[in-house]
């Protein structure tokens, strides 16, 4: 019998600790079948960032560093300096990466550090339950902005990728959503290009995905797509802000 | 081989290299700037990594990755830098991860200023961070003395997957003098068969200190406490100088001891039988040191560049069979010999 479909081997086969709905089981798949795909996994170094991915060491079958709050990209310089040869990647959400760990990122990216940032935009502190993040759409609300976000208290939404695309380090910056299938296979494509980046040694890449949190949000899953596609995609448009020749 | 001259930082780094110490991320403070930039220097030419980091933040999980990556790996800085490390001292600490961290410490507290001072010693050898751990943390007196400790330093934190500290001051940072590197007396050590280098031909290795079950944190934290009593019991490190018939033994370490050496000398030409006690570990503190004094000692006095940390330690270790007094000068002013002598006199006078 010929074998369709089956979980690839950068997961274990330990269960999720996500929400029902929650998209992080779509962009753990996607950056595993890329690690498979690549046949890296033996030389794959991960690091979890702190948030609803903390436990990502769980998930993924391969060496696996847990770093503090926002810090992740300075632990993977670290790791990478030490084993250029390694592919060594950080997961962060929005909280941990746009947020606290705000200049280990900026940083990271203008050094051309040679490691590859899976990024989790779903704009909310998820972990701790529904807090605002820098990446909350104005007027949307959390439980710290309980009237929607105001821009005239708290300011406007970071765009990420937009920033570090000004950066020369930055060899590949993307944002890509997982709202529907036909953007799941663009996400998917993109990762293995961030991963090849780095095997090429071209510099610092990352990729920026629009998610969802529907148990934050207040939302059932199908709901939370829909408004990921309809709010979240004007503030934060997809597509590669910076793309490297070797790999266009 | 030939002694040579040179100055307390440039010394630190050329005994970490020495010491097979291949990677160091730091940041820009003062007084401990000449430990970046000879690394800069220095590292390429041996094949090592220096890279300087947007924090004292961004530089210790720097080292964190490093050492989760089995390397040996070293960070500097002065108080206030050493500050901003202790989150990721905390989680090195709780990874069980070697490293070494030096701080050469300035006056505080908040920004204070770039004289000597000793002001760290709660922070260094109580933990530092948030959660029950201890750094190994040395004091060393001069140059050669940093140099030894430090080529030793190394082996110590891979032994027990710690992190060690060592502790100087812009004096000891700053000063030259003739130094040697002599190769420390080797220990055993383990592979680091637990580092992320990726997982070729074996199963996967994580660092991490998160634990979400208390019954196992609990466990984790027991097992970090039997390292420490390790160390307690075999690692305690001191001088004593002229305690054999001493009847007031003052304490001191780094470089207010060599100060109080000469305070020794001084009373002991006016009459005084005065001794010093040295620690030279801090973190195992020797209070073996103190079962070893004779009884004809009548009083303590313990001397420090801040307004009274060590001798806390001090009254634990005499446990209240004789009177401790302390004196100390702080903000970066060094004590001088006339005014230990002066109190020393007071308290002798009192004795008898």
């Amino acid at each position: 019998m010929k074998v369709v479909f089956q979980r690839p081997t950068a997961l274990t086969e330990r269960q999720t600790h996500y929400c029902p709905g929650c998209t992080h089981g779509i962009i753990h798949r996607l950056v595993a079948e890329a690690i498979d795909e690549l046949g890296v996994l033996d030389k794959a170094v991960g690091v979890a960032s702190v948030g609803c991915s903390v436990l990502a060491y769980e998930y993924f079958n391969c060496d696996m560093q847990q770093a503090a709050h926002g810090r992740a990209p300075a632990v993977a310089t670290g790791i990478k300096r030490v084993h250029p040869n390694n592919i060594v990647f950080t997961y962060q959400g929005d909280g941990d990466l746009a947020s606290i760990g705000m200049a280990e990122i900026v940083h990271a990216a203008a050094r051309g550090e040679k490691i590859t940032v899976i990024f989790v935009n779903n704009a909310i502190y998820g972990m701790t339950g529904g807090q605002m993040a820098p990446t909350t759409l104005v007027g949307q609300k959390t439980t710290t902005s309980p009237y929607g976000r105001q821009a005239e208290h708290c300011g406007y939404p970071v765009r990420i990728s937009e920033l570090l695309a000004t950066l020369q380090g930055a060899a590949y910056v993307t944002r890509v959503s997982v709202h529907d299938v036909p953007n799941i296979r663009k996400a998917k494509r993109a990762i293995l290009k961030a991963f090849e980046v780095q095997q090429k040694g071209l510099g610092f890449s990352i990729v920026e995905v629009i998610s969802t949190c529907p148990t934050n949000w207040g939302m059932t899953p199908l709901e939370a797509l829909k408004w990921a596609k309809e709010n979240m995609l004007e503030y934060y448009p997809l597509g590669e802000f910076r793309t490297p020749e070797e790999v266009k | 081989m030939a002694k040579q001259l040179m100055k307390g930082n440039e010394a630190i780094g050329e005994a970490a290299i020495r010491a097979g110490c291949r990677y160091f991320f730091g940041y820009p403070i003062t007084p401990q700037n000449e430990v970046p930039e000879y690394m800069a220097r220095r590292l390429p030419e041996v094949g090592g990594v220096f890279l300087q980091a947007e924090s004292e933040v961004s530089a210790i999980n720097m080292v964190y990755g490093a050492a989760g990556a089995g390397a040996r790996v070293m960070t500097s800085s002065s108080s206030p830098g050493i500050s901003l490390k202790q989150e990721g001292i905390s989680y090195i600490a709780g990874s069980e991860l070697p490293c070494v961290i030096i701080n050469i410490i300035r006056g505080g507290p908040g920004l204070g200023g770039i004289q000597p001072a000793q002001s760290d010693y709660f922070q260094a050898t109580k933990g530092g961070g948030h959660g029950d751990y201890r750094l190994f943390v040395f004091a060393p007196a001069s140059v050669q003395e940093m140099v030894d400790l430090i080529m030793e330093a190394f082996d110590i934190a891979d032994y027990y997957r710690n992190p060690v500290m060592v502790l100087g001051d812009g004096t000891l940072g700053q000063m030259m003098e003739p130094v040697e590197f002599k190769e420390p007396k080797k220990r055993d050590l383990p592979p680091k068969d637990w580092a992320t280098t990726g997982a070729k031909g074996r199963k996967r290795n994580i660092i991490n200190s998160l634990s979400l079950v208390a019954e196992q944190l609990e466990e984790h934290n027991w097992k970090l406490q039997k390292k420490y009593q390790h160390m307690k019991e075999h690692e305690q490190r001191w001088e004593l100088y002229k305690c054999d018939d001493a009847e007031l033994v003052l304490a001191a370490f780094g470089t207010t001891a060599r100060i109080v050496k000469s305070v020794v000398n001084q009373l002991r030409e006016q009459g005084i039988k005065a001794g010093l006690l040295r620690p030279i570990t801090i973190f195992p503190f020797p209070d073996k040191a103190f079962a070893q004094l004779p009884d004809t000692v009548k009083a303590f006095l313990t001397v420090e560049m801040n307004t009274g940390q060590m001798v806390e330690d001090v009254r634990l270790a005499v446990n209240g069979k004789q009177p401790v007094h302390f004196f100390g000068r702080t903000g970066g002013i060094v004590p001088t010999p006339a005014e230990i002598i002066a109190k020393a006199k007071e308290i002798m006078g009192g004795v008898r």
